[in-house]
């Protein structure tokens, strides 16, 4: 099973000074799969996607990210890991303003890219941007490849910020929260665009998203982290239907629906890493919380293991629901 | 809670009374025209346009637009930081520029919660000094009882009350909005206007701070307007809704049943991309809201709309009456007004 | 306080979304105190204390009347009589420098207290009143700007006349300009943030308002300012008396002693080494103490935390 995946991560751990950020993550994807990573502030979701880009500053990272044909992405020295950004793996962030360089035109940041990556000249890179720019639908392209990224709107950049990301045809994109800073209707029409261009591509996708329907509605399989750990993970409609994790309860019972008039809130938040419980990390805001689960932190372990193949909803805690 | 001691205003609170009603409310900023900076001419800038409003004692209203919809500058009408260029803005009957620079008794009654709650606390005073302004500056009680009251209001919004001594710096963001929130209800106002006062923050957070809300809201019998952009937010925390677009109110009603069966497109756009669980990914709205300097002929939604037809492209429609409760700006409204 | 609020809070319903207050930030930071987080900070600090108890107990710690004159010693190098040596009047160099580190830090001092002052008056108006005004003071600070303080320093002393009160007039005249820029800076980027407005919107008279929000947020970066310009004001000071307009001799300043050793310089170096040294170490550690002190202070980092 495993080799047919396009990336595996395992064990992948990092340490900023003595806070421990993510704790032996495990995750996988296939390809032309979509994945969202969910969780609240401080889960550490930003983190795995910072890390198998080899961005993270200041931070031990352990542990391995196999990407097929590429070898282990957190040892890779750091002149293959260029080649690979773009080509093979590339990232949207979530304020794309601000990933763009605002002293240069969206085309010729554009057309950088190209030229470097895939070798273009002049002409065919510009010919190739008009055609990106139609294709995440920009219209008017060539009057737009002109125009300096604070002329655009916030949805106009991150459609810049897609096609920048997708120029290159990689096998797997990285999505950070790529819509929390726009409006709804815009955030729908993105959203979509990602999906179709990375479905066309037959890429991979992974979305880190603190909004638990808009995963629903986007991903294949969702990963729930809490305080740096994976706390449940398995196929979309499994993990938010069928959740044992008390945690993934608690985060879907805080979506607010529309017409939704009862709503729980929870208690506390999240300790700080220096403080993080011996056991089970989330065994301090726990209604379901066991003496076990202060003392003893809980394995992932299989949420139907009778079956066979649906071995990949998984979850750990003591005392599941 | 407190009767207000201005007589007029009290005369003003009959039942039904409304504490604020815009009337046809236009707000035009003069601004440089864009992409020439060296120019003294200016242009108009409709902000707000034609905007219509009633906001009843004790109900909540939610007002929920997209960026460039204009609430902010809706806001700022309201709190009389901005008076309208034309039409009429009223709180008790009474102009809100008026009631605002005469007398303090308009600021201790509307209180305001700021979007970005970190910045309207001063980072060099403790949380007891931020919450014991108020108190002090409106005489809300003897000075021997500040510090006694701010640890009841610390309270009140779920905060230990050694949080106290604290400077906003060394609280986490929800603890700050919650302080953001003690310091509005210290004037103990009647009136509580929010500029998206649970955006940004985690849901467990959120939902923490949309429940303390509801409750103070109910045990307080505060008039909540609320600005939001969240639909899910807004149908959990306000009765009333009223929906904007490029500088106008296009539907308005009960949360429930403009969310129900939204009568205008674009109300029913927002409520279709409003992410819910396994929906399949609704057909988005096409484009982007046009720029208020070049408004589209007729109706201003009719350059997005699904359902446009060719006499949107020619006439302008105006907020009208729509079932009971309910109006609209729409030519062809979705849904059938209810009888 | 909590004597007096425990109580209520015991009594009042416990709402169900109490969120866990964590240790305050403020201990978390006393656990490690800056002396040991910054070394070099300690170390300056030390320093820059040295010279302020040998300003002050000088007539204790120096070992001769610093403008007793010996021609049995004169341009003598440095000897266990006379540590430093003697300079071409038989004057003892240490007991010297031991005094003109009075004037540095009085010159110092004094001449930070009148530029800050002035440049708080001259920033406030400027940053608060807008319009005409405003762009009255700004052209007026630019053409104060356009000269270096030391020519303006020279300026107000060919005005003003020689004397160590004068120096301290002098530069801190000259110093007003860069302080009032700061301060304008710092009121204009207050003036526009949220609670300014939150207390405008309280009815909160505008004069309060300064006093209250205003100032305590601009007072505090001018502090860090001025431990940071002391240094520029004792340099400046130094260089007037360099070139023989500031402090008259035999006052035992610093910047004469230099000069007065500069012909001497092939053959007695200690007469302007010394001074130039104990010039120079006062300047540096009084950057360190500076910079360590808005590095630790800074809102704007803190907020970070």
């Amino acid at each position: 099973m495993s080799d047919t995946n396009l990336l595996t991560v395992s064990d992948l751990t990092v340490h900023r000074g003595a806070a421990k950020i993510l704790d032996r993550v495990n995750l996988s994807i296939a390809k032309g799969e979509t994945l969202a990573l969910v969780g609240e502030s401080g889960a550490g979701k930003s983190t795995i996607a910072t890390a198998l880009m080899q961005l993270l500053d200041g931070a031990e990272v352990e542990g391995r990210a196999e990407l097929q044909e590429a070898g282990d992405l957190l040892s890779l020295p750091a002149r293959q890991m260029v080649k690979l950004r773009g080509r093979r793996l590339s990232m949207i962030f979530q304020d794309a303003g601000a990933a763009l360089n605002p002293a240069y035109t969206v085309g010729r940041q554009l057309t950088t890219t190209l030229r470097r990556n895939l070798g273009l000249t002049r002409s065919a890179a510009h010919a190739k941007a008009i055609e990106l720019f139609t294709s995440v639908g920009i219209n008017d392209a060539e009057a737009r490849l002109s125009a300096f990224p604070h002329q655009l709107s916030g949805g106009m950049q991150q459609r810049v910020m897609v096609a920048i990301a997708l120029a290159c045809n990689p096998d797997l994109l990285l999505a950070d929260e790529p819509t929390s800073a726009l409006d709804v209707t815009i955030q729908a029409q993105i959203i979509r665009l990602i999906l179709s261009l990375t479905r066309e591509r037959g890429a991979s996708c992974i979305f880190v998203l603190h909004d638990l329907a808009l995963a629903s509605q986007s991903c294949d399989r969702i990963v729930v982290l809490y305080a740096g750990q994976v706390v449940e993970s398995g196929p979309a409609r499994d993990v938010l239907t069928h959740h044992r994790h008390p945690y993934t309860r608690q985060l879907e019972s805080c979506v607010v629906e529309i017409g939704r008039h009862d709503l729980v809130a929870p208690e506390g938040t999240v300790p700080p890493h220096d403080q993080m419980p011996k056991g089970c990390r989330f065994a301090t805001r726990c209604p379901r919380a066991l003496d076990r689960c202060a003392g003893e932190a809980p394995p992932l372990t299989p949420a139907n293991p009778a079956k066979d193949g649906a071995l990949d909803h998984v979850f750990a805690c003591w005392n599941p629901e | 809670m407190n009767a207000l001691p201005d007589p007029k205003a009290q005369a003003a609170q009959a039942p039904g009374a409304a504490v604020f009603e815009l009337i046809e409310v236009e707000k035009t900023f003069q601004i440089r025209p864009p992409g020439r900076r060296f120019t003294r001419e200016t242009i108009g800038l409709k902000a707000l346009d034609g905007v219509r409003l009633r906001v009843e004692k004790g109900t909540s209203l939610a007002l929920v637009g997209e960026s460039g919809s204009g609430k902010s500058t809706l806001l700022r009408v309201l709190l009389g930081l901005d008076a309208p260029t034309n039409g009429r803005a009223l709180y008790h009957g009474r102009p809100i520029r008026d009631a605002r620079a005469h007398g303090r008794d308009f600021a201790r009654d509307v209180a305001m919660v700021y979007q970005d709650a970190r910045g309207s606390l001063d980072p060099r005073m403790t949380i007891e000094a931020l919450i014991a302004e108020p108190l002090r500056h409106f005489n809300i009680v003897p000075k021997d009882q500040i510090k006694s009251r701010v640890a009841e209001l610390l309270n009140r919004v779920g905060l230990p009350t050694d949080a106290a001594k604290r400077y906003p710096a060394g609280l986490s963001g929800g603890q700050v909005r919650r302080v953001a929130i003690a310091r509005a209800l210290a004037s103990e106002p009647s009136v509580l206007v929010a500029d998206e006062a649970v955006s940004g923050l985690d849901v467990s957070t959120q939902a923490q701070l949309l429940t303390l809300l509801r409750r103070l809201q109910q045990d307080m019998g505060l008039t909540l307007v609320f600005i939001t952009h969240d639909l899910g937010v807004a149908s959990f925390l306000c009765e009333e809704i009223a929906i904007m677009y490029l500088g106008r109110i296009v539907e308005t009603g009960p949360t429930d049943a403009v969310l129900n069966a939204p009568a205008h497109p674009y109300a029913a756009a927002l409520r279709a991309a409003a992410p819910r669980f396994f929906e399949p990914m609704p057909e988005p709205l096409p484009g982007e809201i046009p720029s208020p300097l070049d408004l589209p002929k007729g109706c201003r939604f009719s350059t997005r709309c699904p359902a446009a037809q060719p006499d949107c492209q020619t006439r302008d429609p105006q907020l009208g009456r729509f079932g009971q409760a309910r109006a609209v700006a729409c030519l062809h409204p979705l849904a059938s007004p209810e009888t | 306080m909590t004597a007096q609020a425990s109580p209520l809070a015991t009594k009042a319903p416990a709402p169900a979304t109490n969120p866990p207050a964590g240790p305050p930030k403020t201990k978390r930071r006393g656990r490690r105190s800056i002396f040991v987080r910054r070394p070099f900070f300690t170390v300056s600090l030390i320093v820059a204390l040295g010279y302020l108890l040998a300003a002050i107990f000088a007539p204790y710690v120096a070992p001769y009347d610093p403008v007793l004159q010996s021609y049995d010693a004169m341009m003598q190098p440095p000897t266990a009589a006379h540590p430093m040596g003697t300079d071409s009047y038989g004057q003892d160099i240490l007991s010297r420098t031991i005094y003109g580190a009075r004037f540095a830090l009085i010159i110092g001092f004094f001449s930070v207290i009148i530029g800050a002052t002035g440049g708080l008056v001259i920033g406030l108006a400027a940053g608060l009143s807008g319009g005409w005004v405003e762009w009255g003071l700004m052209r007026l600070i630019d053409s104060i700007l356009a000269l270096p303080s030391l020519i303006l320093a020279v300026a107000f002393i060919a005005i003003l006349g020689q004397g160590v009160d004068k120096v301290v007039i002098a530069v801190g005249l000259s110093m007003i300009g860069p302080f009032s820029r700061t301060v304008r800076a710092d009121v204009m980027r207050v003036r526009v943030q949220g609670f300014v407005e939150a207390a405008r919107l309280m009815s909160i008279p505008s004069l309060q308002v300064v006093w209250r929000h205003v100032l305590p947020n601009v007072i505090f970066p001018l502090a860090v300012q001025v431990t940071i310009r002391i240094s520029e004001a004792i340099l400046v000071s130094s260089s007037l008396s360099f070139l023989g307009i500031g402090v008259t001799p035999p006052t035992p300043d610093w910047g004469l002693m230099i000069a007065e050793g500069r012909d001497f310089v092939s053959f007695a170096p200690w007469m302007s080494a010394m001074p130039g040294f104990a010039l120079a170490l006062l300047l540096i550690a009084l950057s360190i103490v500076g910079d360590g002190i808005r590095e630790e202070f800074d809102p704007k980092g803190r907020r970070g935390a």
